[in-house]
């Protein structure tokens, strides 16, 4: 395991230290270390049950940890005081399932926790819910409901109801896992944009050569653990055996 | 306001009560085992081909689920006295309880026939099942192992319902209560015990069915389903 | 009365019968109430919430409705608490309804997919917007064949208010009956009048429950 040249944990967006975490018996996190500087894109792999998609549902606080320190933001999430609502007004996530709220149009969905939370007036969360669903290419579908789009169609959609919210950092678990390959493309060409605008990233991902293209640096999780780090470099020349394999595999 | 509760003056009259609970629970065992078999035949009725039957079979089932127990009760109650037949209160009781049920258990039962893949009919035919074979077998049993919880579920609820045929004037558990508060003018009291003794009564017959699921349906009882 | 069933008797059966829907009104109204803040506590955050209700909901679906029809307003005066059979029938039917309604209705707020509780977090929405705007709206669509359904057990119960002298339509026919003693007859319309409240009711809930099924598989086709 090599760690790399931190940029100092105080330019870093998102700091994970020693983190563990257990299912019952299950050691799922084994001491997770990293750290997501501003602007940066991490994305995240390994096998399913490596531990990958826990060690980000922790930085927004979905799973809390037993053991170490998660500072997001500078929200200190391992704090059992933590402000939940303040952390996640500056942290966006997009699921693999969509998650487009059934009974809302999109419009709805998006002004929904902008007008609620952020108390924004409707006409202008509105107005920003046509700007972010333009940005995602699907202005035309503001009065659809969630289940007349496809599913590239809704997994860009939640992504613009993230975005409404002006995240500081936004979560990725698995977006496009649940898409079939032609729909893909639609979803990462959306990510990508929002990578070249500087927004600060962290995506667990199946696509390794959009990794590869699109990672700023790249985590390799196994067992529990940061097996192998680096730039998306790591990717064509791995150092470790299992990271060589997994890559072989073309999982 | 004085309160002042004596559940003691009840308490007495203990062997009343248990005397009314078995009753009820004779009741709810009759019903329960004669219902089942209504249920079946009345799914298989359902499910069957010929036109007759089904419309015979829905007619009871919507007759029954859409009328109150209690008119039932009337209803079977008079009828047969008109007929000249003079039936002790207990069996118009337990006649008017098993009809009402079997309807409830044909709709559940039929539920889980409904719910037998057909796959599984088809790797019958093929195994050269005989039909009767078929329904025994692969639809039947599975099929009750299926809706066994809504079925015994259902079955609890008849319990407490066979508290109406103490309008009838069947000794059950209700019954013995009315004329205990009216000896004691302790409605309250009684009342409360009475109670307290059908939540007991409903737990005794889950633990039964429990125990009973775990006999009929042994791949529960290897794989831990919980009922 | 006296005699034979006359436009007289039908009249009054009809009277009672007006009162069986009414007093359903009010059993579910009463009962939606209650039974909405049972299906809330038990899910509650706080545990001892939970056990309360959750043990209301045990008690309740383990006594008959008439015990608890005698409780009330047999059991009540005793204790200095006097009640009008329409009272008694009211609370009785509202404690009753309430603790099958918010079990109903738990399971369908419970129904509600955990992502869209997920989902809603992330969004940072506090608990009651989670509540009011995410997961109620989903699961009053799931409720609602279910309830409709209930209805139907409403109705059929509100007889057994007849025990505590409540005149509605089985109390009309018990009336009726005791001065014609016709009571094959009489029960037989007294069942009709019952079906015809019921049966209608009972087949919107089948027609609403084949609607939201087939809404379900289009979805998941779509969505697959």
């Amino acid at each position: 395991m090599q760690q790399n040249a931190a940029s100092g944990a105080g330019s870093a967006v998102v700091s994970l230290r020693e983190v563990h975490k257990s299912f019952g018996p299950l050691k799922v996190l084994d001491g997770v270390t990293f750290d997501v500087a501003r602007g940066e894109v991490l994305t995240i792999i390994g096998r399913s049950g490596s531990g990958k998609s826990t060690a980000l549902r922790c930085i927004d606080r979905f799973e809390t940890i037993d053991a170490g320190q998660i500072e997001v933001c500078g929200h200190k999430v391992h704090d059992p005081g933590l402000d939940l609502r303040a952390l996640r007004q500056d942290v966006g996530i997009v699921f693999q399932s969509y998650n487009l709220f059934p009974h809302l149009t999109i419009e709805e969905n998006i002004v929904l926790a902008p007008s609620s939370v952020k108390r924004i007036p409707k006409a202008q969360a509105r107005k920003e819910a046509r700007a972010v669903l333009a940005q995602v290419g699907l202005e035309d579908k503001l009065h659809h409901y969630p289940e007349q789009l496809s599913g590239g169609q809704q997994q860009r959609a939640a992504i613009a109801r993230s975005l409404a919210m002006r995240p500081k950092v936004m979560l990725f678990d698995e977006v496009t896992s649940a898409l079939d390959p032609e729909l893909t493309g639609e979803v990462l060409k959306v990510i990508e944009a929002l990578a070249q605008d500087g927004m600060t990233m962290v995506m667990v991902t199946h696509e390794m050569g959009f990794a590869r293209s699109i990672a700023d640096r790249v985590v390799f999780m196994h067992r529990g653990k940061v097996h192998e780090s680096g730039t998306a470099t790591i990717l064509t020349a791995p150092t470790t055996p299992e990271l060589a394999q997994f890559i072989g595999t073309g999982l | 306001m004085r309160i002042n509760l004596d559940f003691g003056a009840i308490l007495e009259r203990w062997p009343a009560f248990l005397s009314g609970a078995i009753l009820t629970l004779e009741l709810a065992v009759i019903a329960t085992v004669f219902g089942t078999v209504i249920g079946v035949l009345g799914a298989i009725a359902r499910r069957s081909d010929n036109p007759v039957a089904t419309r015979v079979a829905a007619l009871y089932v919507e007759t029954i689920r859409n009328t109150p127990l209690l008119v039932q009760i009337f209803l079977v109650y008079f009828g047969l006295a008109s007929l000249g037949v003079k039936f002790p209160a207990f069996t118009v009781a337990a006649a008017a309880l098993t009809i009402n049920v079997g309807a409830y258990t044909t709709e559940i039962i039929r539920a889980g026939f409904d719910a037998v893949p057909k796959g599984q009919l088809e790797a019958a035919e093929g195994l050269a099942l005989s039909r009767w074979q078929i329904y025994w077998h692969v639809v039947m049993l599975p099929a009750i192992e299926k809706v066994y919880p809504a079925l015994t579920s259902q079955f609890v609820l008849l319990m407490l319902a066979s508290s109406v045929t103490s309008q009838i004037s069947a000794e059950e558990l209700t019954a013995v209560a009315n004329y205990i508060q009216s000896d004691t003018y302790r409605a309250f009291e009684t009342y409360i015990l009475v109670a307290i003794a059908y939540v007991v009564l409903s737990l005794v017959m889950r633990a039964g069915f429990w125990a009973l699921g775990l006999a009929l349906f042994p791949r529960r009882r290897r794989l831990g389903t919980p009922l | 009365m006296g005699g034979s069933l006359n436009a007289n008797h039908l009249s009054f059966l009809a009277h009672g019968a007006l009162w069986t829907v009414g007093l359903s009104l009010i059993a579910l109204i009463g009962g939606g109430l209650a039974g909405f803040v049972v299906a809330l506590a038990r899910i509650s955050p706080v545990r001892a919430v939970r056990i309360l209700a959750a043990g209301y909901v045990q008690l309740v679906q383990g006594t008959p409705l008439l015990v608890i029809m005698f409780l009330t307003f047999f059991g009540l005066p005793p204790l200095g608490i006097t009640v009008s059979p329409l009272a008694a029938a009211s609370v009785s039917l509202t404690i009753y309804v309430a603790a099958y309604l918010g079990e109903i209705w738990r399971g369908c707020i419970e129904s509600v997919p955990r992502q869209q509780w997920e989902a809603a977090e992330g969004l940072a929405l506090s608990r009651t917007q989670r509540m009011a705007k995410v997961i109620l709206p989903q699961a009053i669509r799931i409720a609602t064949p279910p309830t409709v359904g209930f209805m139907v057990q409403i109705i059929k119960n509100t007889s057994l208010a007849s025990v505590v002298g409540f005149v509605e339509l089985a109390r009309a026919g018990q009336i009726i009956n005791n001065a014609l003693f016709e009571p094959f007859l009489i029960y037989v319309i007294v069942a009709v009048v019952y079906f015809a409240l019921c049966y209608p009711i009972s087949r919107l809930s089948r027609v609403l429950e084949a609607q939201r099924g087939r809404g379900r598989a289009r979805l998941s086709v779509e969505t697959a």
